[in-house]
């Protein structure tokens, strides 16, 4: 837990700390970190050490996902074409958690453009899991669950565009959270679909997520979809419990498809959460079943907009001899991009060309607003939904990647959040075997405090967070 | 040429802001390196986000409002999707559907003599690409280099409907928009490259070409010229016009031919959901209610006021500056005197050296009027004082008139040949003089036509009226 | 149904260069991929807005005020070719 962490780095050596958590990096199997930001980590922990300073998170080492902006530190998403590129500027979170004393250790493995469930399209070679470093640690934000799971970090950032924070904190079995959209600012997070995706913290305790909010959280004049409003602390009312609690159990997210253990895992949860005073009732979230296919539409056009940049002229890598310049870029985003990203790509300028417009992507954006309406409807209900996080526990490596939409199946549960804007969270309930199973609590539109406030009753209620991985 | 059609898209640079439309650099880039002038929302690095300037809305709505366009309530921006390196994210923020004004006219003076309504599409907000420098000519080029201090830069691409006949047309359509943005305040069109024009040129019945990316009035003007002699020579060969984008290359005078794949242009225009929605509506009243008196009001204003010809009036009001400072010194002199010498001498003076109108004062030009008016120097005197205040620019600023009639000697002596004549005049025409104290008013014209044979016409026939009364009225 | 030949019309609008042996490939997976996407055909959305931002924020804007660039040398640092202190970009045409 970061409060313990804090007092220890305090007490003792923030540098030894740290050069603990590198030599652990070094000799890892996990291929979880692709740049370490070792020099300037060990600086800064020096530094804390002479005067810790009084910032919320004063010394304490983070791990940041490779798709937020870092300077001076390579940020690469993973991918080839960006290979090499060191930004000259730092995320607003980034900004924010140096203001809060926090130390940036270095830039964790995604899937390429954090476009993935399972972290395997990087051009880094897979994450592993720390549970069974066979199988995935889930996507995209593979690498920053896999860091805390496994030990490498105490805490990180990831980024969620239709579950790729809480999808690797279920399979790794952390907590992590997806705001609402607009809670924390996106100046900085590299664009996959920017009308969905959010950053968000990925930590051992629900307690840990709320810190680390209270820190990247509020507004941030250079993102116009940030909320206006001064910055929250969650701790305060954290431990405030769910009597009374009102929790919707949404029909579409059970049964078919999902994996027993999970269901059980889960169904196990809610019977917890109403044995410590919350209620429950079935709901209906009509629109559920067409909620991947609005996502994919959506998330390709996005992404074949806002990678169009990404030509080797003013950043990346630029192979070989110049041609024209419509040869030549079309051969450096054939080589600098993978074959998911480049599907993707090629699937959102279909989506968004002449004569498809309306079919698709409006389409896609008139199911939306059903289904951030079917959320709305039910918050008129219920305080909080609860369902599984993923459908299915972590699967083998390799297993998948060959068949692209049975990987999309995966993102089920987790895309309709995204879609609606609204916060959730993933917290450890059970397992599935040896691998860890993800309950998601979900909430209405800048709720976060309710969500948190449930997932700390439920983890204060159930022993899962305390596990830990035996990482070789 | 009333079977050539033409309508033109004009990108105006918002000049005036201080900060790029997205960003906050600076707009002040023209003497500065290259990519000095760039941040990371202006470069498209990853994760940067763009901000919409307020104040070029503003302007926006200014601009559309003086066009007489319909300001949209709530408007937005889209991307417009392609690639080319000048683009440094692969696609432009820009409008599409809802653009802040729409159905727009204004008035021009037609090829024929006769006023004509030149109607505006739309006039829309956009951001400026960067600028493409190619190791040599664009088709020949070995590699292009690229600046991105000009990407970002606020733009107002104003769409007009094909109404323009001719290629002077065009340049006069330019010259009154030029006049307007001057008179808003919004555009300052001495930076290089700050208007910017696409022209689509066909001939009846035949299929339409697009120039783009002329500079300067003279450029449109010539690039049109060529452009319809290229597509006449064709038709008389009976070879077929080609629907194509064409480039003007400015050394050579001709148009050029770029890409024309099939299906090129599909921009993929979706909303920019990074920014939010601009609901406007509630603006404009104020805007509208703060616009300034546009030129073809002052013009009117100015025939009555004044009792000036129209085309003095036009000419005055070509510029605010000019209107302001024509307005200022005829409070203080002869107005009709003073439309003559600022509209057919100074301003005729000033262009001949490049200079504006800031560059003379207010104060000079009505003391020389003064001196005229009491025949202290002839018109011929005035010019000369004139050209030799302009030519001491910039050594000696705001030099004294007088003090260069002294100089150049072309005060008192001319004063008193005018004087001698006078009083000569006057002792030859008794009879003349007689007349006029028995009452004939008229009489005194014929002592002033002997005044005048004797100065050989260089005196000021209505001073030497003035001097004549005075003359006999001692005697 | 995608055909060869508007998977070789996307490659060029994307500009993303494929080689013949990559297109088979790439019909099936986008055939099945739309055909799933199709799906959304079966929703009534008559009447129904889009949601193209989920918060619903307007007149978000920035005051006129100029700030300080990056210097050249930072503009520049990341690119792979470089002259004079432009970029360096293939010929156009
Ligand atoms: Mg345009
Ligand atoms: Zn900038």
């Amino acid at each position: 837990m970061l409060s313990e962490l804090k007092a220890r780095l305090k007490a003792e050596s923030c540098e030894e700390y740290l050069c603990g958590l590198f030599e652990k990096i070094e000799k890892s199997s996990l291929n979880a970190f692709t740049t370490l930001a070792k020099e300037s980590a060990l600086k800064e922990a020096r530094r804390f050490d002479k005067n810790p300073g009084r910032g919320l998170l004063a010394g304490v080492p983070i791990a940041i996902k490779g798709s937020i902006s870092t300077k001076g530190i390579e940020t690469n998403c993973s991918s080839r074409i960006l290979r090499g590129y060191i930004p000259p500027y730092d995320a607003h979170v980034i900004e924010r958690l140096k203001s809060e004393g926090a130390i940036i250790m270095g830039k964790t493995n995604m899937d390429e453009f954090a476009m993935g469930t399972s972290t395997e399209t990087s051009c880094f070679g897979p994450t592993k899991n720390p549970w069974d470093q066979t199988c995935v640690p889930g996507g995209s934000s593979g690498g920053s669950a896999a860091v805390v799971a496994g030990g490498e970090a105490p805490c990180s950032l990831g980024s969620d565009t239709g579950g790729s924070v809480r999808c690797p904190a279920s399979f790794c079995g952390i907590v992590g959270l997806k705001p609402t959209y607009g809670l924390v600012s996106r100046y900085g997070l590299v664009a996959y679909a920017n009308s969905l995706e959010q950053i968000g913290p990925l930590t051992h305790t629900v307690e840990d997520t709320a810190l680390l909010m209270e820190a990247i959280s509020g507004h941030d004049e250079r993102d116009s979809t940030s909320a206006e409003g001064a910055r929250h602390s969650y701790l305060p009312g954290l431990e405030d419990g769910v009597a009374g609690l009102k929790i919707g159990i949404p029909k579409e997210y059970f049964g078919e498809g999902v994996n027993k253990d999970v269901e059980k895992a889960v169904w196990e949860a809610i019977a917890t959460l109403e044995s410590i005073g919350a209620s429950w009732q079935e709901i209906s979230l009509p629109h559920t079943r067409y909620a991947l296919a609005a996502y994919y539409v959506i998330a390709m056009s996005e992404a074949s907009s806002n990678l169009a940049r990404f030509d080797g002229l003013r950043y990346g890598e630029r192979m070989g001899e110049d041609k024209d310049w419509h040869t030549t870029f079309s051969e450096i985003r054939a080589k600098g991009f993978g074959p998911e990203v480049k599907r993707r790509i090629m699937l959102g300028t279909y989506a968004l060309s002449a004569g498809y417009y309306g079919r698709y992507y409006l389409k896609a954006l008139q199911v939306r607003t059903l289904i951030k309406e079917d959320f709305l409807r039910a918050f008129k209900d219920v305080d909080l939904l609860a369902s599984p996080t993923m459908p299915i526990p972590a699967f083998k490596i390799g297993e998948r990647i060959n068949d692209p939409l049975s990987l999309y199946m995966a993102d089920v549960f987790t895309v309709p959040i995204n879609l609606a804007g609204v916060p959730a969270i993933s917290v450890p309930c059970g397992f599935a075997g040896r691998l860890p199973v993800g309950l998601q609590l979900i909430g209405p539109h800048f709720c976060e405090a309710a969500v948190l406030r449930t997932a700390q009753a439920f983890e204060a209620a159930t022993p899962f967070h305390k596990a830990k991985p035996e990482v070789s | 040429m009333d079977d050539v059609i033409i309508g033109l898209e004009i990108h105006v640079q918002l000049n005036r802001l201080h900060s790029k439309m997205f960003c906050g650099c600076s707009t002040a880039y023209h003497d500065s390196l290259p990519n000095s002038h760039t941040c990371p929302v202006c470069l498209g690095l990853p994760g940067s986000l763009p901000v919409i300037n307020k104040k070029a809305v503003e302007y926006g709505i200014k601009v559309g409002l003086a066009l007489n366009c319909k300001i949209e309530e709530e408007t937005l921006f889209y991307r417009k999707n392609y690639y080319y390196p000048d683009l440094p994210k692969g696609f432009q923020i820009s409008q599409y559907d809802y653009p802040l004004a729409t159905k727009g006219h204004i008035m021009i003076l037609g090829d024929n003599g006769a006023e004509r309504n030149i109607r505006i599409n739309r006039a829309h907000m956009e951001e400026d690409p960067g600028r493409l420098v190619h190791a040599g000519t664009i088709d020949k080029a070995k590699y292009t280099m690229v600046d991105y201090n000009r990407c970002g830069m606020p733009l107002l691409e104003v769409v007009t409907e094909p109404d323009l006949c001719s290629p002077k047309e065009a340049r006069v359509f330019l010259d009154k928009l030029k006049s307007i943005l001057d008179y808003l305040d919004v555009f300052d069109g001495t930076q290089e490259g700050s208007m910017r024009i696409d022209a689509n040129i066909s001939l009846k019945g035949g299929d339409r070409s697009e120039v783009k990316n002329i500079t300067g009035f003279k450029g449109v003007e010539k690039a049109l010229s060529y452009e319809i002699t290229r597509q006449k020579n064709l038709q008389r060969r009976n070879i077929k016009v080609v629907q194509e984008t064409r480039h003007f290359d400015e050394l050579r005078n001709i148009t050029v031919s770029i890409r024309s794949k099939v299906g090129a242009h599909d921009y993929r225009y979706f909303p920019e959901c990074d920014l939010a929605v601009m609901r406007i509506a509630p603006w404009v009243p104020a805007i509208r209610a703060a616009l300034p008196e546009l030129p073809d009001v002052k013009r009117e204003r100015f025939v009555k006021q004044y009792s000036l010809a129209d085309d003095h009036a036009k000419s005055l009001t070509s510029e605010i500056k000019l209107a302001n400072f024509y307005e200022a010194v005829a409070a203080r002199a002869s107005p009709k005197l003073a439309a003559v010498w600022i509209a057919d001498v100074l301003k005729g003076e000033l262009n001949y050296r490049d200079l504006s109108i800031e560059s003379f004062q207010e104060e000079q030009m009505i003391e020389i009027l003064q001196m005229l008016e009491k025949g202290k120097i002839s018109e011929d005197g005035a010019v000369q004082i004139i050209r030799t205040l302009l030519d001491r620019i910039p050594i000696e600023i705001g030099g004294s008139p007088s003090k260069i009639a002294h100089e150049l000697g072309l005060g008192k002596a001319e004063d008193d040949a005018v004087q001698k004549a006078v009083r000569e005049a006057v002792a030859e025409s008794a009879a003349a003089v007689a007349d006029y104290k028995a009452g004939s008013e008229r009489a005194l014209n014929f002592v002033v036509g002997l005044v005048m044979k004797k100065t050989r016409g260089k005196a000021d026939a209505g001073e030497v009226h003035r001097l004549v009364k005075a003359e006999v009225e001692k005697a | 149904m995608i055909t060869r030949e508007d998977v070789e019309h996307i490659s060029w609008l994307a500009s993303i260069k494929i080689e013949d042996e990559e297109k088979d490939e790439l019909v099936e997976h986008f055939n099945t991929i739309l055909e799933y996407f199709q799906q959304l055909d079966e929703v009534d959305t008559t009447g129904v807005k889009p949601t193209y931002r989920v918060v619903d924020l307007a007149n978000i804007f920035r005051e006129d005020a100029a700030y300080k660039s990056l210097s050249q040398d930072q503009a520049l640092k990341n690119a792979p070719r470089t002259e004079n202190g432009y970029f360096k970009s293939p010929r156009i045409v």
